[in-house]
């Protein structure tokens, strides 16, 4: 036991004093910072323009690695179908009906009580928002309801939507696509959160509306991320390039930046490797990954941050850390066709200001829809 | 990130001021924040809600401890509460007696199934078996390609062919058997638990395999959702264990808790990290600490053991307390402190350091540059610095690529932790060792002293006359890690308090 205290009182002491000399040298730095990304960005400048041969093949099929047999047996996309996007509600329908009735007690109620509010708050907590934020949003309600002396169940559940539609009102969600530029799109998230498939979707949807896109295959971790990502570019009719497995993340981007600009592509969709928010290392990846991605003639127009419906309060702390490192622009809200509610992107939104702006409502190459805050909001409560 | 929950329940029993018994009032009033605290860690509502009863029936009407303060002692109620409901029952793989032992993974989409199951037939293969994996997804493009990849590099083989998921898992038996191998863990396609044709196919899988495990797949991210995608799971596939993915990441965790009361299963195993071995039976104990937010302890003691001899250590030790740990020693122990991970990951398991100081993010960099101040150091000067004088220090800066500014930062730093570490010497660990003896002879654990300082009331003089004014140059005078100059002797002997309470 004494072991252990002896070596928190080293590490205390170790830490102690190295976080001097951090802080001391943070502060300093602050005015060089700038000076010294630019010395970065030249130093990958360099190694790009060198590194661009051995990038591995800029090819614009599938890799041929993949198993033709796999591509064969997955489910047939229908390219040829009508396309109809469906809706949100029809989508969640699935989901809303496990939930229904859960609130039905209280639009019933001719005065909300005490248990009732909580009941209400319950239903924000349930819905992933957050414990904090649904709090403050029932002080908010109450409050106003006891000011307009609303008092029935229904009044006070409309109070409610009315709170939350506000904060998600006004805020532009749409796509910025650039004119006379090479657009990057650059999507970042957690592992597992939905980066390839959301950029397979979206593909499809700029190729519906006649934009041409290129698929910069940028995950150059996970096993056979850029095999997955180049199925869906030859679903969709998108571009593709990729690099080999382990290389640069950063260099197959830049490839696949001046591939778009030579082939005429007007928007690169770079897909990145998942990473946890609290590897240093990796988020310093990514934001060199973004800095080049900048480079001419690319110009990064969005930086979408691809969040799990199912993820709980952690939701808050990726879209803050992916914020400093990459500057996120939007949220794209994935897999919120089964039971969970997504609550966290409300919290996210009227926290720290960044639009969801993409909501992944199935596994069909068409079920990328617009946000629609009306719907979502009105959907938390089913 | 988060404040402790000690720290939260201090201040309220600081408050409450101290009395005999804990009464219903008290409780009540922490149980509100352990409320926010589970909830804050995506533990399910209705599971906190019966998590509080049983705490609630536990604290109310007990003595308060002499050797803890009410705060603690409602946190170790917590604590142990979570740490049981965690628990309990834990996995023992027993192998088929007919081989193959048949696997199968199950779970939501991007949860992590096909990374686990390479991993989970990398700890098969360090137990000695032959396992064979079996690529079932085949709804997610280059799936099973990626399996295959991830065999190779473990040098297990993949079996998949292009039919259909039921008749690939059914045939893998039938390879297993052929080639010997007696391990099969099929991966399946990723699934919403509300979508009912694919939850009827993996029962078909399930049932044309017959598995002797069925582990479902979470990501330890998950929020509220988790219970219901654990119930629809179980209801369809009987479910004897749990594998919990993405720990590496600073999500509590609580969704762990959700599964685990829901499903009555056990957690099986525990995926750490990227790399294919970051992957190892579930310790309860450890999941109950993140999940209240309270510093990973047991695995900075792991880490620790695994890292330091004993007796150097100690006589590391012995000397700082003695106010003669030199440059030279802090240097070792700097580099033994690097072998146990990033600093930024230890400090965020040090019990008892002020929030402040736990939040600071160090670069790991900037040991390499005090170690190369260090190594720029004649051997007199590392063992008394107070002799770096403006021309020593112009030396050693050019020496290190620094600038005198850091060196003498570097010296002055250090000056002031080797006086904490004396004052530690002259009262902490003095009185912990004298209390071990006493417990020893009482033959029961914790500190007998039962010295309770309530947060509120702590004066900090000693840290007044270090902390640099904020617009003063920097460098001129020393700089404190944040926090760090409002450690005192009552911090130091909470620490030792705490570390007491993980005794085990």
């Amino acid at each position: 036991m004494e072991l252990i205290l002896i070596i928190l009182v080293v590490a205390v002491l170790v830490i102690g004093t190295v976080g001097l000399g951090f802080v001391a040298t943070r502060r300093r730095g602050r005015d060089l910072e700038l000076e010294s990304d630019a010395k970065i960005l030249d130093r990958a400048g360099v190694d790009l323009d060198s590194d661009t041969h051995d990038a591995g093949p800029v090819d614009g099929t599938v890799d041929d690695a993949v198993d033709d047999a796999v591509v064969e047996a997955e489910p047939e996309v229908r390219t040829d179908d009508i396309i109809v996007k469906p809706s949100f509600f029809e989508r969640l329908g699935k989901a809303r009906s496990a939930f229904a009735g859960y609130l039905g007690d209280l639009v019933g109620m001719s005065r909300v009580d005490d248990e009732a509010w909580e009941e209400l708050e319950e239903a924000l907590i349930r819905a992933d928002i957050g414990v904090q934020t649904s709090m403050s949003l029932i002080g908010d309600v109450q409050a106003k309801a006891k000011e307009t002396k609303a008092e029935d169940g229904k009044q006070v559940l409309a109070l409610l939507k009315e709170r939350m539609h506000v904060e998600l009102a006004d805020k532009d969600r749409s796509l910025r696509l650039d004119d006379d530029t090479t657009n990057v799109w650059l999507v970042v998230g957690v592992n597992g959160a939905g980066k390839t498939t959301t950029i397979g979707k979206l593909g499809r949807r700029l190729v519906n509306e006649g934009e041409s896109p290129l698929m910069a295959a940028g995950d150059t971790f996970r096993a056979a991320a850029a095999e997955q990502l180049g199925t869906w570019a030859e679903r969709s009719g998108a571009e593709f390039v990729r690099g080999s497995e382990g290389g640069d993340p950063s260099s197959v981007i830049f490839d696949g930046v001046q591939a778009a600009a030579a082939r005429g592509c007007n928007v690169v969709l770079a897909d990145t490797a998942g990473r946890l928010q609290n590897k240093a290392n990796l988020m310093d990846e990514l934001s060199k990954v973004r800095r080049v991605a900048d480079k001419d003639p690319g110009e990064v127009t969005e930086v979408l941050l691809v969040l799990d419906a199912t993820t709980g309060q952690n939701g808050m702390s990726q879209a803050k850390v992916f914020t400093e490192a990459v500057d996120v622009t939007g949220v794209v809200l994935t897999k919120l066709d089964g039971s969970a509610k997504g609550g966290i992107v409300f919290a996210v939104e009227s926290e720290l200001g960044i639009p969801v702006k993409l909501v992944g409502l199935g596994e069909g190459a068409d079920d990328l829809v617009d946000f629609e805050p009306t719907e979502f909001v009105d959907a938390l409560f089913e | 990130m988060f404040d402790s929950l000690t720290d939260k329940f201090e201040g309220i029993f600081s408050r409450l001021g101290r009395k005999g018994v804990l009464t219903e009032a008290d409780v009540e009033e922490v149980l509100k924040e352990i409320r926010v605290a589970l909830l804050e860690a995506d533990v399910n509502l209705a599971v906190v809600k019966s998590l509080r009863n049983r705490i609630r029936e536990r604290a109310v009407g007990e003595e308060v401890h002499k050797a803890l303060n009410p705060a603690q002692q409602v946190v170790k109620i917590v604590n142990e509460e979570l740490t049981a409901s965690l628990g309990g029952e834990t996995i023992d793989i027993r192998y088929a007696s007919k081989p193959p032992t048949v696997v199968m993974m199950a779970g939501l989409q991007g949860s992590g199934k096909t990374t686990s199951s390479a991993k989970l037939a990398r700890w098969f293969k360090s137990q000695g078996r032959n396992p064979l994996l079996v690529g079932a997804d085949l709804q997610r493009p280059a799936a099973v390609e990626q399996l295959r990849t991830l065999g190779r590099q473990i040098d297990v083989p993949v079996h998949s062919e292009p039919s259909d998921p039921v008749s690939v898992a059914a045939s893998a038996i039938e390879q297993a058997r052929s080639t010997g191998r007696d391990v099969v863990i099929v991966d399946t396609a990723g699934r919403l638990a509300i979508d009912e044709a694919l939850m009827d196919e993996v029962r078909r899988i399930s049932d044309a395999v017959e598995p002797d495990y069925t582990f479902l797949v979470v990501d330890a991210m998950t929020g509220q959702d988790a219970v219901t995608v654990a119930e629809a799971f179980h209801e369809r596939l009987e479910l004897d264990g749990v594998i919990l993915t993405k720990l590496d990441g600073d999500a509590r965790g609580g969704a762990a808790l959700s599964v685990k009361e829901v499903v009555g299963r056990p957690i099986a195993f525990a995926a750490t990290g990227e790399k294919l071995e970051d992957f190892d039976l579930f310790h309860p104990d450890r999941m109950a600490n993140r999940i209240l937010g309270m510093g990973d302890m047991l695995t900075l003691i792991e880490k620790a053991e695994e890292t330091y001899e004993k007796d150097e250590a100690e006589e590391a030790a012995a000397k700082m307390l003695e106010g003669q740990f030199t440059l030279d020693d802090f240097l070792e122990q700097m580099q033994q402190l690097k072998k146990m991970g990033p600093l930024t990951n230890l400090v965020g398991m040090l019990p008892g350091l002020p929030k402040e100081a736990r939040d600071v993010e160090i670069d790991d960099r900037e040991v390499n540059r005090i170690e190369a101040i260090i190594k720029s150091m004649t051997p007199a000067e590392r063992a008394d610095p107070d002799m770096v004088d403006a021309s020593r220090r112009s030396r050693i800066a050019s020496g290190s690529g620094t600038n005198p500014t850091q060196v003498s930062g570097l010296i002055s730093q250090f000056g002031q932790m080797r006086k904490m570490m004396k004052r530690l010497g002259g009262m902490g660990t003095k009185k912990v060792r004298k209390s071990k003896r006493k417990d020893a002879k009482r033959g029961k654990k914790g500190k007998g002293g039962g010295r309770v300082t309530p947060k509120g009331g702590r004066t900090t003089p000693k840290g007044s006359g270090r902390v640099t004014p904020k617009g003063e140059k920097v460098g001129k005078s020393p700089l404190m890690l944040p926090g760090l100059d409002r450690i005192d002797d009552a911090d130091l002997e909470r620490m030792a308090e705490e570390l007491e309470g993980f005794e085990s």
